[in-house]
């Protein structure tokens, strides 16, 4: 029956043709706005774990509920015993402390004035150290614009966008201004040894990179961090051991009446990270049944118009003493059919297309500029297995229903009314 | 008794007076009493965070309202450290960088030296009645002295406090206590005059508590060890120079 009903499509185009090429729009559209999304999110994720949250991080309570704020006279301190307590506790996952902070970047004219200041967002980073995790999760090396990596202490990396506004070349010299960790003004002296550019718009704007002991030197913070973070080896993001881990850690080292005891926090419920994605979330799944429905109403109406040219050929099979649950059935498996058709030419034109935007990106640098959430400038699309399958039972259930709909118009005819209507 | 006499006939009278300041007429008395031309002062600041207090030690010379030189004797890490204000101007001098820079705009706002103080606080023009208008708001006893309410309000925009309430002490004409209000009326600062201290017949405030209602701690205690009114200065010291010796 099925090789029977083919024939029939394809024989008669103006029955599969047009319901192929809507199936395969859709589904495409879906397919490609799927990897789109994942692409985005994954990169905003990753970027959000690497410059700002780790994949869980550790901080003081206190420093945790005004974390926008940056406040360095409520980090952790006692570092050391900390870091090496979460090392041996956890040990599947790479931790490193960092300190961040806000300041001034001051570069002096050849008297030692103020030739130009402007306002900087730094990370101290374990930089001296050559087995630092820093360099792999930072990305360091390849984000070198000019200059070289951090190899003494008092050297200072600075984005290259920053450069070229304060007009700086690396091997000068510039005093951060900023304040302790008990709210004095600290002036620190730096070299600048080179310049560089994440491709992250927020990153690249302002921000500076620096020893973490030095930081800790030049902050007041001796056997202080602002935060532990910690990165699992494969850097994907395990929301459910990180919930686990989190739970036991707090259990375990959070004393709910001091403000200055250590809390462990996901990736997912910092920054405000937890409402984009499940905002995202969402709106894939509006996507999803929005094109279902518009799809369903076109095929609907595609299936009418089909029906109406068919009226006759439906009328004839009734006649002849065809059942009509067998006209339903047979109208089914061939939107079955058409369906199954439009899917695959939707989800491979979709997965060309997004997979194109994978390998090449997409440039918004221009359109990010006043962002604050983590993004790359240059957007890729993601190709996984769910996008293989994505528009795929969209695609199939928007042609059944649009069908299982127009076809209820073959119970209607009168069986009486047959030659009637075979004779006009 | 001929002393009483004269004593009983006067009280009446002295009060009478009091009564008829108006709440400028205070605040300028106030101003003739604790504005001296020259003034050294060594003090030191107990701040009171979260994580304990730190004792900040420092010598200033003042001359008129807009020129001010400060430098940092301790801790150790502050040491070295001076400012200079110069008319609207602010520089300070960290000995460890060797760099003059400029405190200006948003720095301003900073915390001073992590106190409850910020440097706009220290560049405010001490002549209050070129800045406010003041009414006579009630009378109250604080620490057991005489003290009339005023309520100030700022003539003009662009200044860090836009109202204040004073308690003027009704004898010795010197602030016991002080809200500073921010434009929307929300209080920002309070300020506690514990000890006040007779120097060359001015009353001036000795020990005060000043608390931004915005930071946690215990607020900074502000004490004078020692105080010279009408001193001589010299002139080199109110120069971009002086940081650097």
């Amino acid at each position: 029956m099925i090789k029977f009903l083919l024939k029939g499509l394809l024989r008669d185009r103006s029955r599969s043709l047009f319901p192929v090429l809507i199936v395969a729009a859709g589904v495409m559209l879906t397919v490609f706005l799927h990897a789109w999304i994942n692409g985005a999110i994954s990169g905003l994720i990753q970027n959000t774990a690497h410059y700002q949250t780790g994949h869980v991080r550790v901080m003081t309570k206190a420093y945790a509920m005004h974390v926008d704020q940056i406040p360095n006279d409520l980090a952790l301190l006692g570092v050391d015993t900390l870091l090496t307590s979460l090392r041996k506790t956890y040990p599947n996952l790479l931790w490193t402390q960092r300190i961040t902070f806000g300041g001034l970047l001051d570069v002096p004219d050849e008297k030692g004035e103020t030739k130009e200041q402007t306002p900087v967002a730094g990370m101290g980073v374990n930089l001296l150290s050559a087995n630092s995790p820093e360099w792999k999760i930072l990305n360091i090396q390849p984000a070198l614009v000019r200059g070289e990596l951090p190899k003494k202490h008092g050297d200072l990396l600075i984005a290259e966008e920053l450069a070229q506004k304060l007009n700086v070349q690396p091997g000068q010299k510039a005093t951060l201004i900023s304040s302790t960790m008990y709210g004095s003004m600290s002036f620190t002296n730096f070299t600048i040894a080179g310049t560089i550019r994440f491709g992250v718009g927020q990153m690249d704007r302002s921000v500076i990179i620096a020893d973490f002991s030095d930081m800790q030197q030049a902050l007041d913070m001796q056997q202080g961090a602002s935060e532990i973070l910690g990165f699992y080896p494969d850097d994907l993001y395990h929301e459910d051991i990180a919930d686990i881990m989190v739970s036991g850690f707090n259990a375990h080292f959070t004393n709910t009446t001091e403000k200055f005891s250590p809390v462990m926090e996901t990736l997912r419920n910092q920054s405000g990270l937890s409402d984009y994605m499940d905002l995202v979330e969402k709106f894939t799944r509006l996507i999803l049944v929005f094109f279902i429905f518009v799809m369903s109403i076109v095929l609907w109406n595609s299936g009418l118009t089909g029906s109406l040219r068919r009226y006759g050929e439906f009328g004839l099979r009734l006649a002849v003493g065809e059942e009509k649950d067998h006209i339903y059935l047979s109208l089914i498996i061939e939107s079955l059919l058409i369906g199954i058709a439009g899917s695959l030419l939707g989800t491979a034109i979709g997965v060309a297309g997004a997979y194109y935007l994978q390998v090449h990106g997409f440039d918004i640098g221009s359109m990010m500029k006043n962002n604050t959430l983590m993004f790359t400038d240059i957007i890729r699309a993601q190709v996984e297995p769910s996008t293989f399958i994505i528009g795929f039972l969209p695609g199939i259930l928007a042609t059944l229903l649009g069908s299982a709909i127009s076809g209820i118009g073959i119970y209607k005819r009168q069986t009486s009314q047959l030659f009637k209507e075979l004779e006009t | 008794m001929k002393y009483l006499f004269w004593f009983a006939l006067f009280l009446p009278l002295t009060t009478l007076w009091g009564q008829t300041l108006s709440g400028n007429e205070i605040l300028k008395k106030v101003d003739q009493n604790m504005f001296s031309e020259n003034k050294i002062l060594t003090s030191h600041m107990m701040i009171h965070g979260e994580r304990g207090s730190r004792n900040v030690e420092a010598k200033s010379w003042q001359r008129g309202t807009k020129e001010a030189f400060t430098e940092f004797l301790a801790p150790a890490r502050e040491k070295g450290t001076k400012m200079l204000k110069l008319q609207d101007m602010l520089w300070t001098y960290s000995p460890s960088t060797d760099r003059t820079i400029l405190i200006s705009g948003h720095m301003l706002r900073q915390s001073m030296m992590g106190s409850d103080l910020s440097y706009e606080d220290m560049m405010e023009d001490p002549h209050l009645p070129n800045l406010y208008t003041a009414k006579i708001a009630s009378e109250e006893t604080v620490n057991g002295r005489q003290c009339w309410v005023l309520d100030l309000t700022a003539k003009k925009e662009d200044i860090a406090y836009e109202s204040r309430k004073v308690w003027v002490d009704k004898i010795r004409f010197v602030f016991l206590k002080e809200n500073l209000c921010a434009k929307s009326g929300k209080l920002l600062k309070t300020i506690d005059v514990r000890e006040v201290m007779e120097v060359q017949s001015r009353w001036i405030a000795k020990s005060v508590l000043y608390k931004d209602v915005f930071k946690d701690g215990e607020g900074t205690e502000f004490l004078i060890d020692s105080i010279v009114l009408d001193a001589t200065i010299p002139e080199y010291l109110f120069s971009k120079a002086a940081l650097k010796k």
